[in-house]
This record gives structure tokens, C-alpha cells and sequence, in this order.
């Protein structure tokens, strides 16, 4: 029971990670490897308007995933506006971009116990035999709605379907008057956004630092490769591989053979349906 | 707006020893020779002079610089056949980790480890990476990426090999003079190495699949396979460096995933231009003293890097090798228009 209910948990959380990311990639093509600064980024946002300008919690909460939307924004017209269309280049401007954002943070001295955000309801209560606190139940929650959202939006409307004209073809969307610069800054602002609110449901579980922002980035990573990168069900599937996978081996062979499970998996996936398990919109273009 | 015209163009003229192309030169005095000689055997006789001169401090700086320049190297044969590595920590990394645990657990000296890290670290990078060459995009970026940092996790939680300690205490170089000379050596062979290689056939097949797979296939020539080898000694030039370092520290521990030893190679490559073998050489001799003086600032370094990279991939894509070599092979003067 107590598997099934955390294996759950740590599924969502993973997709919550590599939903920002998947979605930012399917859209316009860019990888967003800042995808873990800016996680991390929105988390401090909010830390500081909440003890600094004393904001309420849920305002500040809701304007830092605002600000890091806008962060994506700014990246895309500041950065990316240049080299667009060289994959190669995108991904390392913003990779730069990414660690340079965590090397700052972490060189302002941002890690220690006081840098958490607190939960939004404390307690718990007991499934089966299995306590659960509301922040985890949260999470679940969170999940949910925003994959539903997420479907609600692209497909009625109109700036999701200018999304997905441009996720199957960027040209055939420009010559209906979808503009690609457009559409590819929203999709990286949406992103970036979604970036923010997995902070700010995930972050109060657990300690605040830069270096998680590398660990986000590379879950992210790993559950898009598994899934396939621009496949939603393949993010849905691919984080309950992962999460599941994560868990068990916790359980059952001792917690410290976590990380393999993301490693063995993506070669395993590589070697065997090398576009992911459900990346089959793309396996002509990327395949050789 | 109005417009306005140009009321000056700068003309460029190729020097008159260029005989149709790049790489043909008519010769006709001593001091053309010097022209084409100079610029070629004064960096080799600098690199081999400096170790005499630099002692103490700015002496390991340069073999840093060397080392550093190698993973850059290493970099640039990769990018050469369109594998775009954002992890040569792993090269690093596995070629150290072979060298430290041989001379940990089985107490061989360094004469035997590093050929020993040099092939294995280059066949476990290969065999590590191989599942991702049938991918082309961003596959290979994320999958260099990632390793690295799991590895390092894995490390940091198993406790193999050392665990967090490292393992310390490892056999060193005889004396420093060896280790000197081998980071010099050892960097100025492989970039004349790479730069003859790679305008062999061989390098051409490289090329060719970088700018167009399919049309290599249906040549009949297997690039799975080409890719593999140009994988295998990327990975063993990069684990040379990995060996080298754990040898020069007698330590080594799981900071050899970390990401200093990715990014650099990469900000070099990109400052210096990518492409040439003497440009990435050359941002490395650039970056790493530069970093070394501002050492001070700490963490703050990496974000420095980053900032450069960002700018010369934005500002200037060709390199600063490009522009250079342009500005030697060329007269440029203002003319007036119209």
C-alpha cells in the first residue's frame, strides 16, 4: 500500500518536473536545459516575497510563477531571438543561462535550513495504514488539474491550437498568420511557468538549493528521454516508470540504488525504441 | 526613416601567396615562408619554453591550461562528426576514476595506469554513449549531460569507490619535470594530430556526417560505426586528461564529474571557434589563466563562464580563431562607395 500510495507521489512530482520542459520541446522545438534554474528560481521568488516584502503566501506564490514565466519570456526575446533555429546553439545559450542563474543563486548563499517555503496546510491524515501529509495529497491534486488544464487549453483555444499547429509544422502554421516568434516565447514563458508551479507545490516537502536544480533538470530530462520528448501521455507513462521504478527500489533493495533506476532506464529505452516509448511524431526526423 | 548610404565599404583582399585555395600557398622568398611558418611553430615553441620558465604557481596553471585544452580538443572532434557533448566531465571523470582505482586497490604505477585509463576510459565512453548515436538532435547533448551528474550521485550515495572521500594517497609522476613535459607534450600531439586528421579522408567522413548522414549511408559507409570511433577517441583523449590530474593530485573523487570540467571545454570552444582544433586551444590558454586570476570570486566563475559563452555564441559564432586568421590572411582597407 504504502508503495503504491508513494510511488504515486513521486511519479506526479517527476511529471510535474518534466512537464515544463516536454511541453516547452514539443511545441517549438527548443530544449529549455534552464529548466532547473528556473524551478529553483521561482521557489527563492517567492521565498523573498514572502520574507522580505511580506507578502501573503499564495500572492506571492502566484506572482513568482508569474515572474518566471515572464523570466522565460525575457530569455527567448534577450537570448534566443539570435539563434534561433541552430538547435545546437539554443541549447547551450540556454544551458549557460541555466547554470549561470544556479551559480549566482548559490553564490548569493542561498542554501541553509531558512531558505524553505512553509506548507500550505500542515498535517496529514492516514490512508489504509499509510500516513500521508495534505502537502503530498496536494501534489496529487496539482497534478491532476493541471493535466487537465493542460488539454483544455490546447485543444479550445486559440493560442493552444496556435501551439499545436506549431508542434506539427512551423512552416504550414506561419503561412496560416501563426507567427512562430510568437508562439515559441509564449511556449517557452508557459514553460518556464510550469517550471514555477512545480516549485511551489514540490519545494515545501523538502530543503531549497541550487543543486536541486540540477536534479530537476536532469529528471526532467530523463523522463522526457523515456517518454519520448514531445509526447504528453509519454511524460504521464514515463514519470510512473521512474517514480514507480524509484520507489520499489527503495523498498525492496535499499534507498541508495535510487539513481540507477533513471540510468538504466534511458539506456534501456535507447537501445530498444531509441525516440522513447511513445515518441513515435518525430522518429522519422530524429532516427538515422 | 531616411535613409542613409554608405558612404565607405571595407574591401578585403586575400595576400598574393594564397594560390587557389586555402591550403595552397605560393611560395617565393624566405619571408613568405616565415609568413606561413610563424604562426604555426611559435605557439609550439612558447608551450615548450613556458614549463622552463613558469615555476611554482602560474607553472600548474599551465598545466591546468593544457589539460583543459585537451577536454576542448576532445570536444571539438566530437562537435567535427556532429556529436555535441555537454559532458566531457564524463571523459574526465571515467578516465580518472580508472586510473585512481587501479593505483588504489592494485598499487600500479602511473607508467601503467594511464594507458590502461587512456583505452579503457575510451572504450567506456563509447560503449556508454553508443545507444545514443542513432539518435540525431538534442539526444546526445541531454544524454552527456545527465551522465556525468548521475554518476556523481551514484558515487556520492553507493560510497564505491571511495565514496565521498575519493581515494587518496595515489602514486604520483616521478618528479614534476615528467609531469610538465607530458600535459605539454601530450596537448600539442593531439592538436596536430586532430588537425591533420580531420582533413585526412578519414576527418572528411567525419565531416560529411555531421553536415549530411544520409548522404554518407548511401555512400555504403557504415556511420554507426565511424561515429563509435570518433566517440572512442574523444573519450580517450578526455580520460589522457582525467588520468593525468588524478596522477598530479594523487586523489581523486567524485568532483571529477563536476560540472567545471563541461563547461569550460565547452566556453573555450566556443570562445576560441569551433570547428579548427586551434581555436578551442586556443580559448582554453585564454580561459583557464583568466580564471585562475579570478579566483577570488569564487563560485562566481562558473556564471563567469557562462557569460562568456552566452556572448560568443550570440556575438561572435566564428571564434576568436576565425577572426584572427582572417585578419592575417587579409589586407582590409576603406573605399569609397559609388
Amino acid at each position: 500500500m504504502s508503495l503504491l500510495i508513494y510511488g504515486t507521489i513521486s511519479s506526479i512530482v517527476l511529471a510535474l518536473y518534466a512537464a515544463g520542459f516536454s511541453l516547452t520541446y514539443g511545441i517549438s522545438g527548443l530544449a529549455n536545459f534552464a529548466h532547473g534554474a528556473l524551478y529553483i528560481l521561482s521557489g527563492f521568488i517567492a521565498w523573498s516575497l514572502l520574507n522580505q516584502v511580506e507578502l501573503p503566501y499564495f500572492l506571492s506564490a502566484i506572482l513568482s510563477i508569474v515572474i518566471s514565466g515572464f523570466i522565460g519570456f525575457a530569455i527567448y526575446w534577450g537570448l534566443l531571438l539570435r539563434v534561433r533555429g541552430i538547435p545546437l546553439a539554443e541549447l547551450v545559450v540556454t544551458f549557460a543561462a541555466g547554470v549561470a542563474i544556479l551559480e549566482l543563486l548559490m553564490w548569493k548563499g542561498f542554501y541553509g535550513i531558512q531558505y524553505s517555503l512553509p506548507l500550505f496546510v500542515e498535517g496529514g491524515v492516514e490512508i489504509g495504514n499509510v500516513a500521508v501529509d495534505y502537502q503530498r495529497l496536494f501534489v496529487i491534486g496539482t497534478g491532476v488539474v493541471l493535466v487537465v488544464l493542460l488539454y483544455l487549453f490546447v485543444h479550445h483555444t486559440k493560442i493552444g491550437l496556435a501551439f499545436r499547429g506549431m508542434a506539427q509544422n512551423e512552416r504550414t502554421a506561419l503561412s496560416v498568420g501563426i507567427e512562430s516568434d510568437w508562439v515559441g516565447s509564449l511556449s517557452l514563458a508557459l514553460g518556464s511557468a510550469l517550471a514555477g508551479v512545480a516549485a511551489i507545490v514540490i519545494l515545501p516537502m523538502g530543503l531549497m538549493e541550487s543543486a536541486i536544480g540540477y536534479e530537476v533538470l536532469i529528471y526532467a530530462l530523463a523522463v522526457a528521454i523515456v517518454g519520448g520528448l514531445e509526447s504528453t501521455p509519454g511524460i504521464i507513462v514515463a514519470s510512473f516508470i521512474l517514480g514507480f521504478g524509484q520507489v520499489a527500489t527503495a523498498k525492496f533493495l535499499s534507498a541508495k540504488w535510487m539513481v540507477i533506476v533513471p540510468l538504466v532506464a534511458i539506456i534501456f529505452v535507447l537501445v530498444v525504441r531509441p525516440s522513447g516509448l511513445f515518441g513515435k511524431y518525430k522518429e522519422l526526423e530524429e532516427r538515422i | 526613416m531616411a535613409e542613409v548610404g554608405a558612404r565607405y565599404r571595407k574591401k578585403r583582399l586575400d595576400r598574393g601567396i594564397k594560390a587557389r585555395a586555402d591550403t595552397l600557398f605560393a611560395i617565393a622568398s624566405y619571408k613568405e615562408m616565415l609568413y606561413l611558418l610563424l604562426p604555426r611553430a611559435l605557439p609550439v615553441i612558447a608551450l615548450l619554453i613556458l614549463p622552463i620558465i613558469l615555476t611554482g604557481y602560474w607553472g600548474k596553471v599551465l598545466t591546468y591550461a593544457c589539460m583543459f585544452g585537451l577536454l576542448a580538443l576532445s570536444w571539438d572532434f566530437l562537435a567535427s562528426c556532429g556529436l555535441f557533448s555537454l559532458g566531457q566531465a564524463l571523459f574526465f571523470g571515467l578516465g580518472a576514476y580508472v586510473a585512481g582505482t587501479l593505483s588504489y586497490y592494485l598499487h600500479w604505477t602511473p607508467i601503467l595506469t594511464m594507458p590502461v585509463a587512456i583505452l579503457g576510459g575510451g572504450l567506456l565512453s563509447a560503449l556508454l554513449l553508443s545507444p545514443v548515436l542513432r539518435l540525431r538532435g538534442v539526444y546526445f547533448a541531454m544524454v552527456t549531460l545527465m551522465l556525468p551528474l548521475l554518476f556523481m550521485k551514484m558515487i556520492e550515495t553507493t560510497g564505491l569507490l571511495g565514496g565521498t572521500h575519493g581515494l587518496s594517497a595515489l602514486a604520483p609522476f616521478p618528479n614534476d619535470w615528467v609531469a610538465r613535459y607530458l600535459a605539454v607534450g601530450a596537448f600539442i600531439i593531439v592538436l596536430f594530430i586532430f588537425r591533420r586528421v580531420i582533413s585526412e579522408d578519414y576527418g572528411l567522413v567525419l565531416k560529411a556526417i555531421r553536415d549530411d548522414d544520409r548522404a554518407v549511408m548511401s555512400a555504403a559507409i557504415n556511420i554507426y560505426w565511424r561515429k563509435t570511433q570518433a566517440l572512442f577517441v574523444a573519450g580517450a583523449v578526455g580520460a589522457f586528461a582525467g588520468a593525468f590530474m588524478t596522477h598530479h593530485y594523487q586523489f581523486v573523487g567524485m568532483t571529477v564529474f563536476a560540472l567545471d570540467y563541461s563547461i569550460l571545454p565547452l566556453a573555450a570552444s566556443a570562445l576560441g571557434g569551433p570547428g579548427t582544433f586551434a581555436g578551442p586551444a586556443l580559448g582554453s590558454m585564454i580561459l583557464v589563466p583568466l580564471s585562475e586570476a579570478l579566483r577570488a570570486l569564487g563560485g562566481l566563475r562558473i556564471a563567469l563562464y557562462c557569460f562568456i559563452l552566452i556572448v560568443s555564441v550570440i556575438a561572435l559564432p566564428e571564434g576568436v580563431f576565425h577572426y584572427i586568421e582572417r585578419k592575417y590572411h587579409q589586407f582590409e582597407r576603406l573605399v569609397r562607395v559609388g
